[in-house]
């Protein structure tokens, strides 16, 4: 039992970047609970000024290597705001598919690597490889899939290359649409054993209602396009974000803190299951209710679920949509259409797998930006994490202090923190004074 | 080296690098088996300090990745620079061109001074490099050759011819048909025209080649109309801490 605990974990691993957590415990009260970022500060919004239309997305892909994706969509639609681009559905749709390709591998990233040991008992996927074998290789397997669908589509696996403002510097042929289809109907079986392996893990039960942000639509489940969303029941257009949306430099991290109506979000995939969950495939709901997600859900540890059936969703609705395109017609001449310099102010927001991203660029009458303000989902959840942590330890306070670091670090991971955008994350220390 | 321990470490950077690791797929299991991982925050939680293979992503932006470098290669027998932050260091050097306090104010405001930042470097600008595994990403294939040989016993091969060749060889129309611009020319090759293949202009991620024939991509820029200066902001992208090649 921890009367005074002195943790400092640092890094917190399985995460993206470095992040570290510091916990001081005294006669079982929490003196000090610090979510810190160290990871080095990369000044995106320094590099972008000056830069000609053409170039952002290319830049801020290079913000996270996990969600390269995202970023360029985030960033081409705050230029395609700004300069009044006007897109056609075959550009539309084919960005979705590319973007369903990145879920499903962050999500599986998320879910089966970085996740699973946790709820398995072990350090690391390695020795799932011996333990495992099965849910390995079906991680492996849809990891591969997901990265082949946005090679096909976008060039590359990491920092798409055809994606661009205006549309698609290359289409991809209809035999490799029907290729991608093929590729996700053969997922479906991987997703029962999935689902039968995930039912027999047991979650900590751990709930605090907090705000819960996403976008939103009424015509998809929103992923790639919508208006800012919140659980405390405002709705309001990406343009006017700022007037929710508040962020602060903290004195222990280089990541910001955010804020809206109250003193902290989440945002990810509970927030999007939370807010969105009708948009869902049938299929996907299903998969809810078999996994005991019932919304709304206030249990952290539960977005591990929602992003699978997120997978869920993500392989039904890419099938859909290329069905749709093959219908219509893959048509060269639609790949792009015309981009001219203009000045004015324009927002892209998306739904990172991590959570809402929002880019807001300032563009001169030439086209190069003069403004820009990235808001990144692991900031948005940063303050968040800090008041789960402080709402969870002293349930777990008559543990270990083995076990207060790993469920507090379980805790922090559950989020899918990425924090190498979130500098643009994780150490936990415990520490006995 | 039999089965050599290797850390995997990330500076500054996007964490892509490493991802591609985790990308190796098929490959991953058995390259998991071939070496003894004993580092890699992003994907274990154990960490230990003996390893004799570094694989570093980032580059050097802050005091404390500093000291965290110079610990490193105290240890590792052979450092690998992997990707263009580390070899180059790649779109953080950005940064510098707009000048560090100015990046500092303009991202932090009046809370500058909290943050640890200093001019962002690759790698070999403080530590001597074995190799280098470039790109932005560089290919899986790539990070997996240069640990293979090293396991052999043999030296990695390291392309250094330029871009265009591999892209010819694909038989791809030159991009300058279009009225594209691309440093094909003088970029290092070994991503096998990635780019260049799916239509949008070489930003020369991997760096320049050894001795680039810069005449040969100044005549090419005037025959379409365009100069040095117009193309230079696409090669900053990756080469801001690098020397200006085609200036000189």
């Amino acid at each position: 039992m921890a009367e005074n605990v002195n943790i400092e974990v640092s890094p917190i691993s399985r995460v993206e970047g470095h992040g570290d957590l510091v916990l001081d415990i005294k006669n079982r009260k929490i003196e000090k609970l610090q979510f810190r970022i160290p990871e080095a500060p990369r000044f995106f919004e320094a590099m972008l000024v000056g830069k000609k239309y053409d170039q952002p997305s290319h830049i801020t892909s290079r913000i996270c290597g996990i969600c390269s994706v995202a970023h360029t969509f985030a960033s081409i639609k705050a230029t395609e705001d700004a300069l009044k681009v006007k897109l056609n559905d075959l550009i539309l749709k084919l960005r979705r598919i590319v973007n369903i390709g990145e879920y499903i591998q962050s999500n599986c990233l998320h879910v089966y690597f970085l996740a699973a040991p946790d709820f398995l008992g072990v350090g690391s996927v390695i020795p799932l490889i011996e333990t495992h074998p099965d849910v390995v290789n079906i991680a492996i397997n849809m990891k591969k899939i997901a990265n082949d669908i946005v090679r096909i589509t976008a060039g590359r696996a990491v920092h798409p290359i055809t994606t661009i403002v205006g549309g698609f510097t290359k289409l991809p042929t209809e035999q490799d649409l029907l290729n991608i289809k093929n590729m996700l109907n053969s997922l479906y079986p991987d997703l029962e054993i999935s689902l039968k392996v995930l039912k027999s893990l047991k979650l900590p039960k751990f709930e605090r209602e907090t705000e819960y942000i996403s976008i939103s639509n009424n015509y998809e489940y929103a992923l790639y396009d919508g208006d800012l969303k919140s659980s405390d029941g405002w709705v309001i257009k990406p343009i006017n974000y700022l007037d929710k949306i508040k962020e602060k430099v903290v004195e222990h991290s280089t990541g910001k803190h955010c804020w809206a109506n109250r003193d902290s979000y989440m945002v990810g995939a509970l927030s999007r299951v939370n807010n969105n969950y009708e948009m869902l495939s049938d299929r996907a709901k299903q998969y809810a209710e078999e996994l005991g997600l019932k919304v709304p859900c206030y249990n952290t540890f539960m977005i591990n679920i929602a992003q699978f059936i997120e997978i869920v969703h993500c392989v039904d609705d890419g099938i859909r949509l290329i069905d749709e395109i093959l219908n219509e017609g893959l048509k060269e001449d639609k790949a792009l259409v015309e981009v001219k310099p203009k000045a004015g102010r324009g927002v892209g927001i998306v739904e990172a797998p991590r959570g809402t991203l929002i880019h807001d660029y300032t563009y001169d009458k030439s086209g190069k930006i003069t403004k820009v303000n990235l808001i990144i989902p692991t900031n948005m959840n940063y303050a968040n994490v800090e008041k789960d942590l402080e709402a969870y330890i002293p349930s777990i306070i008559d543990k270990s202090e083995d076990e207060i670091r790993f469920h507090s670090e379980m805790l922090i991971r559950a989020y899918d923190p990425c924090i190498s955008c979130s500098t643009h994350f994780l150490n936990v220390k415990l520490i006995n004074k | 080296m039999s089965k050599p321990k290797v850390g995997v470490f990330g500076f500054a950077g996007c964490g892509g690098c490493q991802l591609e690791i985790l990308n190796l797929e098929e490959q991953l299991v058995d390259f998991i088996k071939a070496v003894d991982i004993v580092n890699f925050t992003e994907a274990i939680t154990e960490h230990s300090d003996t390893y004799e293979i570094a694989l570093i992503e980032g580059s050097v932006s802050t005091n404390h990745d500093l000291e965290k470098l110079e610990h490193i290669s105290k240890i590792a027998k052979i450092i690998i620079a992997v990707g263009a932050c580390a070899c180059t260091g790649g779109l953080n050097c950005l940064k510098n061109l707009y000048g560090l306090e100015k990046a500092k104010e303009l991202v932090y405001g009046d809370k500058k001074d909290w943050i640890d930042a200093i001019e962002t470097k690759p790698i070999d600008a403080y530590v001597k490099v074995d190799y280098y595994a470039r790109g932005c990403p560089p290919t899986r294939s790539e990070i997996v050759d240069i640990v293979k040989s090293l396991i052999v016993g043999k030296k990695p091969e390291i392309p250094n011819y330029p871009v265009c060749i591999e892209c010819k060889r694909l038989g791809n129309t030159c991009l300058y048909e279009y009225g594209l611009s691309c440093f094909g020319p003088v970029a290092r090759a070994g991503c096998n025209a990635r780019c260049p293949s799916s239509k949008s202009g070489c930003e020369a991620c991997r760096g320049y080649i050894d001795q680039p024939n810069i005449n040969a991509q100044k005549d090419l820029l005037s025959r379409y109309g365009l100069t040095v200066e117009d193309i230079m902001e696409g090669f900053n992208l990756y080469n801001a801490c690098k020397n200006n090649v085609l200036k000189k």
